[in-house]
């Protein structure tokens, strides 16, 4: 086995036991990236020689026998919105290009403290906004399975490095989908925690009462370590809070109920997909859980609903790229031309277009219209998931109607790349943990599994995840 | 289908400077995105509460004191990163008429 496929576990053991170093460790991974990041393009910035130092910093703490943090030695890879002091930090985005954080993302301060190796950034459609990381100022990433497919997006370089080996886990951020998508594109693991189960403190902001960090890793055992780093209260974000703890240490499989709901598997699935999605609930049934059928009545409508609230709360959250106090500023006459420049030169056709939608939401007159009733909708689909989560234990469904598609295919039509997001928007309306799970393969493209849990439930759905793996190879 | 006078106010609210050829792409862009919005409308959502966020916490508050030394350290970065500054401070371009 390559150093470069071990999971975090497996390196750390390695690392107590001294069969390599941490510098080998990083070293293996710069190397792998050097010789195919050309090709997958994940990475947007590597961080080798910030990345060497700290290992060699682990390796002395190793050799003095001295004790070492929980992540110690082992590399990540940070989605490219995510402040890390020092290195630059684009969004994906022109109007960021020469942008260099002034300090640390809290989940960046806390992987820092717990000893992680930073290898570098990683590419994303242009601040979050989109579904294949197409949208990236700086070209797309390809997805390690066909190159010529797109990763999912807008985590899309996270994920593809971790998938290409690259890294053994990294940071995504979803705020409808943008962890678990691109984690069932290149089939891995994806975890996107109940909102405000991670601190956004130094998260570049999108959509703030639907964005949420999580990890992206090989294995549920990876996502679990990674996520229990992180989450927490932090004074620095008012929305985070501390997690309640949930006795649930006799959740077994054979008394668990699983919920799929009947409005999911209608229209506009691609049937090889679902053949994968219910050979697996199948395989759940087998080891004794009881499957059972639940309504989400309000699911046609949540996507509608949430391509309402999420442009109307970005185009709010990037008023702030206004050439003044940093990034892109283009000169003109007036301090008007300035914005107008700025900001036309410097956002890209996906960010235009979201800003533009909720502008006309929020604007006099449409605001009851649009954004008031999104946000009555968003209560029903609430509801909904409270009245099928009387029943179950967890939810299955897809992750993706469709398999990876081609770089280029849906570039066009921006409505066709939404329609992509169908199963995943509702649990960021609703806040709810989901986890992205590889089930199978279509072909050799992968198929992820969604499993999404009661808020702050994490634990039960890592739970339920680590079942199908240890029991099925796929 | 919104029209070109439409497209051009909203951009205008934005602060989103188009060309000629943009705003005729994102009149049709936008329209159809509006269009698939609609099915809002067929949702009976009278009697329903509108949800702004999906935690149920509010009024988060903090002692009223600033933390002297770790802004004046950070101010500095900050306004390093300001494209056009001046003596401390960043400059913009007047606003108000003389």
């Amino acid at each position: 086995m390559s150093l470069t496929e071990l999971t975090i576990s497996q390196i750390k053991e390695g690392l107590e036991k001294k069969d390599f170093s941490a510098q080998e460790i990083c070293r293996s991974f710069l190397k792998k990236i050097k010789e195919k990041n050309k090709e997958v393009f994940a990475f947007l910035k590597v961080a080798e020689e910030e990345a060497l130092l700290k290992a060699k910093e682990v390796d002395g703490l190793i050799s003095k026998n001295r004790e070492v943090p929980l992540l110690a030695g082992v590399p990540l890879a940070v989605k490219d919105n995510m402040l890390a002091e020092g290195l630059g930090c684009t969004a994906g985005s022109k109007i960021l290009e020469n942008y260099i954080a002034p300090y640390d993302a809290t989940v960046v301060k806390k992987i820092k403290e717990a000893g992680g190796v930073i290898l570098g950034k990683t590419n994303l459609d242009e601040f979050a906004m989109g579904s294949s990381t197409e949208n990236s100022a700086f070209g797309p990433t390809r997805n390690p399975h066909d190159v010529s497919r797109v990763p999912g997006g807008s985590s899309g370089g996270s994920a593809a490095a971790v998938a290409a080996e690259f890294c053994p886990y990294a940071f995504g951020s979803d705020t409808g989908g943008s962890i678990r998508l691109p984690s069932s594109f290149c089939g891995v693991v994806g975890l996107k925690p109940t909102y405000g189960a991670v601190s956004r403190y130094g998260l570049i902001a999108f959509a703030s009462s639907l964005d949420q960090i999580g990890p992206i890793a090989r294995s549920v055992e990876d996502c679990r370590i990674v996520f229990n780093t992180i989450k927490g209260k932090d004074p620095l974000d008012s929305t985070s809070v501390e997690i309640p703890e949930i006795r649930n240490s006799k959740f077994e499989i054979r008394n668990s109920k699983i919920g799929i709901p009947k409005e999911y598997f209608v229209k506009g699935i691609d049937p090889e997909v679902e053949k994968v999605i219910k050979s697996a609930v199948k395989k759940y049934e087998e080891l004794g859980a009881e499957i059972v059928e639940v309504s989400l009545p309000h699911t046609d409508y949540a996507l509608a609903a949430y391509y309402i609230i999420n442009p109307s709360e970005a185009s709010a959250n990037l008023a702030r790229y206004d050439g003044i106090k940093y990034g892109l500023s283009m000169d003109g006459k007036e301090l008007i031309d300035v914005y107008l420049k700025t900001r036309g030169e410097g956002f890209g056709a996906e960010v235009r277009r979201r800003i533009m939608i909720g502008t006309y939401a929020l604007s006099a007159g449409y605001y009851e219209a649009y954004y008031l009733r999104a946000q009555k909708v968003r209560t029903q689909v609430i509801k909904d998931f409270e009245k099928a989560f009387q029943k179950v234990d967890a939810i299955f469904c897809p992750v993706s109607p469709v398999l990876p598609f081609k770089i280029g295919e849906k570039a066009d039509d921006p409505l066709s790349m939404y329609l992509v997001d169908v199963y995943t928007v509702s649990v960021n309306l609703a806040g709810l943990p989901a986890l992205s799970l590889p089930v199978g393969f279509v072909k050799e493209l992968p198929v992820g599994l969604q499993i999404i849990g009661k808020p702050f439930e994490e634990e039960k759905i890592l739970q339920i995840g680590e079942v199908f793996e240890k029991t099925w190879k796929i | 289908m919104l029209t070109k006078a439409e497209v051009q106010h909203i951009a205008k609210l934005a602060r989103l400077g188009l060309s000629e050829k943009e705003l005729e792409k994102y009149r049709k862009e936008l329209s159809s995105i509006l269009d698939y919005i609609e099915k809002l409308k067929e949702v009976d959502v009278s009697g329903t509460e509108p949800t702004s966020h999906p935690l149920k916490v509010e009024n988060i508050t903090r002692k009223d004191g600033g933390k002297t030394e770790a802004r004046s350290a950070n101010s500095k970065i900050l306004l390093e990163m300001a494209p056009d500054k001046k003596e401390g401070y960043v400059k913009v371009k007047q606003i108000l008429n003389q």
